[in-house]
């Protein structure tokens, strides 16, 4: 089948870098220095032209995304779908296996897509600093890039496994080969916390093709398609709970929730900035987009039964997020990436919290304030990455007065400084109000509760400011950054340092300003689902209640 | 009685599928007479069996698959068919790895009998696969361990593989004298050596439950040897390790392929009742849960191969654990004791023939060159050979099961087997141990690719067959992995066993 454009865009969009890949794959290397140094150059660009391409066509489904259409668990709604078999085998008892290469999207899928896009792309300029394995690197990121694309646009169970899987083996060496010091750790660590969250997925996976006979995820949606005496038939039945228990922590794993957070602050702490970029920026956001994707619509039921502890999961994701990032600030562990790393666990779990609601505006939301802090966090490692590329150390009081040295630097770090505070006008105000406003109603005393984690993010956040960029500078930078002016010819930012963050900080101002674009995209979806989900769920209605 | 007419023409109608038993057989003679005659010739034994593993797999493709022969001993069917392929391939893999052994070409001497044995060794497999008669399946299962006792003591001036072998020898001895007197109990129970009249019997006699149950474990010790299932898997590890490594590739493939072929026909065959109409489920005969005691001796096994490995240095003993660990994984598909059980299994062997063995030869070239199989020289190689370091790398990473990869599927297809059986604890162990092997496989890669960049920056050079043999092997795991209908549908096809009425 083909999409409405005319040629099958998504399957273009997934498997573009895959042909990157291998060109990177055919690039010589060069004998001698100089020649290395060209196909150095040369692989970096052809990266940078694949990511743009998928950038391009990323918009171009942007623009022709028909917004009335709703999706979520009506297959005739999703928009360029494909759907092709790809696996028809008999088996004894079981019968046919069917697995379907099935990729479509719809307004909860579209504003992921279109992060990673964006992430994709711009997390290509930090990486030219990478100057040994250069081939390996950009041959893993393209792969990386397909696997969370892939994530993304599929709507079978199985491809979505395939995919998400897939993304492993790239991150692992991303992290392993050219990270910090306790790079091995933070590898391994970050594999095996993944796997096991994904193998029990496997499990509800393979359960839920013998209740339903397909591996669509449509069709696992409606209750109706569960066969008489499966495992997951019927409703509130205690496997059904256990099963959205797996699926859900497999995907809390990822997001990270408290307590599965642990991986995040090493994986972040050693991976390489743009790898940082990537992870905060896209990776996090696939476990909540599988909750929302998978683990709430197929199991709507466990979804009421377990609505308020999800919540409570969200809660304390944000104010144990928020506390541990004030914690960097101790005397002794002051790393500014790691105080970000654990940013990112608070900022998530307002995504959590959002979902947890089930009211529209908290649902859109969550997946607004999902594609927010992909971009925000994103231009906050690029920041500390500009950093440490200068002065290779990232400890928070080691610096000091950076406003002076360098002060385009600054004046952009404050967009995403303040963005990721909360400040009216800026992105992440608009996603965490309307996260908010929908916990409330659900939850009152547990938003209540949340909103330290907002006074919390406000003070380790300026308190940053004011010991790296405000203050005196300190005696050892005050030389030029780069005396030679071979990498950096001034002390500020160089041109593909605008070309990363530049971008990120006009979507961010763009859409604090004028949010629309984004929330009518998934508006459709949005009401679609709550609609779908009301009648398992509690939907609160604390303040018309009042 | 039979007459002795009968028997004759019995014995000539019986002959028509036995041809590529019996080729098997011819490739042995000749290649005693040829290592006489030509020994000058390099490696023309290894020419010589390769010619007859082609032309014995020949015959098996086109020979009926539907027959009972030699009054009533052995089959040939859909079932051992897929083993026999399995089995053919390995033995054809091995050959080719044996042109670029280094050990066996330096310390093995002449590599004459080295291939004859092979040849025997398959001989006694293609025999246990089909079976069906108690006394032929030890016959045969002793017919492979004997080449097999001398094949992994094949570099006699090597220490450690003598020791190996006689190991193999004093464990093998005990087991196969366990199996013996199973055997000889169970004839004392219902008279009868031949597994479809042992089911006759049982369907319609009752037997008293405990000896009866000692006499089928005693002869599953013998099949537990076999595959290397805990807790009769003590000689695996040294038998790895000392062995030859394209032994243990061998050892670890062809030799449990076999073995668990025997083991399925065994439990099928003897102790399920199968009705027409339900032929995919087996009813076990009598009171004993064989299920639960397969599934725990899966979960020992897996589980013990798996965190034993974690804390291995030597990649061969690495290796060793990891196959009982996947044994495990197999004896899952075979708890389930129905035909999708059986289905399953067949599918993971033919990944895991793939994986495996070539994750074998990646080990045997690198420490041809390096003159260690400890991981800790494998440091660095990701830049001595990119390209063996990254095929060993997609090997392991089936291995391990992640998609999307071969390995993947086959744990897939076990999986759904098993929850499908309504045995979730058991999936819920097996997928665990997944997570726990994925750190020792990642150890691997780990040495290859992150640690020592900068030690040693000599190339390592691997000839450019061998490279394409691993690549072949990598690609095969990597297709299998995105596209696999057709294995399942030839699994799915050689899954149900061939009852006699």
């Amino acid at each position: 089948m083909q999409s409405s454009l005319g040629f099958p865009i998504l399957t273009w969009l997934v498997f573009l870098p895959i042909i990157g890949m291998l060109l990177v794959l055919l690039v010589p290397l060069g004998k001698d220095e100089r020649s290395r140094e060209v196909s150095h150059i040369i692989m970096r660009w052809i990266t940078v032209v694949i990511t743009f391409i998928q950038l391009i066509l990323a918009i171009v489904i942007y623009l022709n995304y028909n917004k009335g259409l709703p999706g979520v668990n009506d297959a005739s709604t999703f928009q360029f779908v494909e759907r092709l078999t790809w696996i028809n085998a008999n088996f004894p008892i079981i019968g046919h296996i069917k697995i379907e290469y099935f990729l479509g999207i719809d307004g909860l899928s579209v504003p992921m897509v279109l992060l990673t896009a964006i992430v994709c792309f711009v997390a290509v300029f930090p990486s030219f600093v990478i100057e040994k394995g250069v081939k390996g690197y950009f041959a893993m990121y393209l792969l990386l890039d397909t696997g969370m694309m892939g994530v993304f646009v599929a709507l079978d169970f199985f491809l979505f496994y395939v995919f998400w899987e897939l993304m492993l083996l790239p991150m692992y060496f991303l992290i392993g080969i050219w990270g910090g010091p306790r790079k091995e750790y933070a590898a391994i660590k970050f594999f095996i916390y993944t796997l096991v969250g994904s193998v029990f997925m496997l499990l509800v996976m393979i359960g839920l093709y013998y209740s339903v006979g397909s591996f669509s995820i449509i069709d696992m949606m409606n209750p109706e398609n569960f066969k008489p005496n499966s495992i997951f038939e019927g409703m509130h039945t205690t496997i059904r709970y256990i099963a959205f228990m797996a699926l859900f922590i497999g995907f809390a794993i990822k997001v990270p929730s408290v307590p599965f957070h642990t991986w995040l602050p090493d994986a972040h702490v050693e991976a390489p900035t743009p790898i940082s970029v990537i992870l905060a920026g896209v990776l996090l956001k696939m476990g909540t987009y599988g909750m929302i994707r998978i683990a709430f619509p197929i199991f709507p039921d466990a979804v009421g039964y377990f609505q308020s502890l999800i919540a409570w999961v969200g809660m304390i994701s944000i104010i144990y997020g928020a506390l541990c990032a004030l914690g960097q600030h101790k005397v002794g562990q002051r790393d500014f990436k790691k105080l970000i790393a654990y940013s990112s666990v608070s900022h998530m779990g307002y995504v959590v919290l959002g979902l947890a609601s089930m009211r529209p505006e908290g649902i859109s939301g969550a997946i607004f304030q999902m594609f927010n802090h992909g971009t925000i966090t994103s231009m906050l490692f690029m920041i500390v990455g500009v950093i440490y590329d200068r002065a290779h150390t990232r400890g928070l009081d080691e610096f000091g007065g950076l406003a002076n040295k360098m002060p385009v630097y600054t004046g952009i770090m404050m967009v995403a400084f303040f963005a990721a505070i909360g400040l009216p006008g800026l992105s992440g105000f608009i996603s965490e109000a309307m996260v908010f406003l929908g916990a409330f109603n659900t939850y009152p005393y547990l938003t209540i509760a949340s909103g330290l984690g907002i006074i919390l993010g406000a003070a380790y956040m300026l308190w940053t400011l004011q010991k790296v960029f405000f203050g005196n500078l300190p005696d050892r930078w005050n030389k030029p950054w780069d005396p030679t002016g071979k990498k950096f010819p001034g002390d500020d930012l160089i041109a593909r340092e605008y070309l990363a963050l530049v971008p990120l900080a006009i979507i961010i101002i763009y859409l604090g300003v004028y949010p629309n674009p984004m929330l009518s995209l998934m508006n459709t979806s949005v009401n679609y689902f709550v609609q779908f989900m009301k009648p398992y769920v509690l939907i609160g209605n604390f303040l018309s209640g009042m | 009685m039979v007459e002795f007419g009968n028997l004759i023409s019995n014995l000539q109608s019986s002959l028509n599928f036995f041809l590529p038993e019996l080729v098997l057989v011819i490739t042995l003679l000749t290649l005693i007479v040829v290592d006489l005659l030509f020994r000058k010739i390099r490696f023309i034994n290894a020419y010589v069996s390769i010619f007859g593993f082609v032309v014995s797999g020949l015959l098996l493709l086109f020979q009926t698959r539907e027959g009972v022969g030699f009054l009533g001993s052995f089959v040939s069917d859909n079932f051992s068919f897929f083993f026999k392929i399995i089995i053919l391939l390995t033995n054809i893999l091995i050959v080719l790895m044996s042109f670029e052994s280094k050990e066996l070409i330096e310390k093995g001497g002449n590599l004459g009998e080295f291939y004859t044995f092979l040849v025997g060794m398959s001989f006694g497999m293609f025999l246990v696969t089909g079976a069906t008669n108690l006394i032929l399946i030890y016959l045969a299962i002793e017919t492979m361990s004997i080449s097999s006792y001398i094949l992994s003591g094949y570099t006699k001036e090597i220490r450690r593989a003598s020791e190996a072998s006689l190991k193999y020898v004093i464990f093998g001895a005990i087991s196969s004298g366990l199996m013996i007197y199973g055997i000889s109990l169970l004839f004392g129970q219902t008279g009868t050596l031949n597994l479809y009249e042992i089911k006759n019997f049982l369907a319609i006699n009752k037997v008293d439950t405990f000896p009866f149950f000692v006499s089928t474990m005693l002869i599953l010790a013998g099949f537990a040897y076999k595959i290397s299932a805990v807790p009769f898997h003590f000689w695996t590890p040294d038998v790895y390790e000392g062995a030859p490594i394209t032994i243990t590739a061998y050892l670890s493939v062809a030799s449990k392929a076999a073995g668990f072929a025997a083991l399925l026909r065994f439990l099928k065959l003897a102790l399920s009742l199968h009705t027409e109409t339900v032929d995919s489920i087996w009813t076990m005969v009598s009171s004993i849960d064989w299920t639960l005691v397969i599934a725990v001796l899966s979960v020992l096994t897996m589980t013990l191969g798996n965190i034993v490995a974690l804390w291995q240095n030597n990649l061969k003993r690495l290796l060793a654990y990891s196959s009982i660990a996947h044994a495990g994984y197999i004896l899952m598909g075979v708890a389930v004791l129905n035909d999708t059980g059986t289905a399953s299994v067949l599918v993971y062997f033919f990944m895991y023939l793939l994986m495996n063995i070539g994750a074998f030869i990646c080990v045997m070239l690198v420490s041809n060159e390096i003159g260690s199989e400890d991981i800790k020289d494998f440091e660095g190689l990701g830049y001595r050979s990119p390209l063996i370091a990254t095929l060993f790398s997609v090997l392991l990473f089936s291995l391990i099961g992640l998609p999307p990869t071969a390995g993947f599927i086959a744990k897939f297809y076990i999986f759904a087997a098993v929850l499908d059986a309504g045995l979730i604890w058991l999936a819920v162990v097996g997928v665990i141990n997944s997570v726990i092997s994925l750190y020792y496989y990642v150890k691997i890669m780990r040495n290859m690719f992150i640690r020592g960049i900068d030690k040693d920056k000599s190339t390592i050079r691997v000839a450019p067959v061998n490279q394409i043999i691993v690549f072949i092997l990598a690609a095969l795991t990597l297709l299998f992995g995105i596209y696999f209908s057709p294995i399942i549908n030839w699994a799915n096809a050689s899954a149900s066993i061939l009852v006699w009425k």
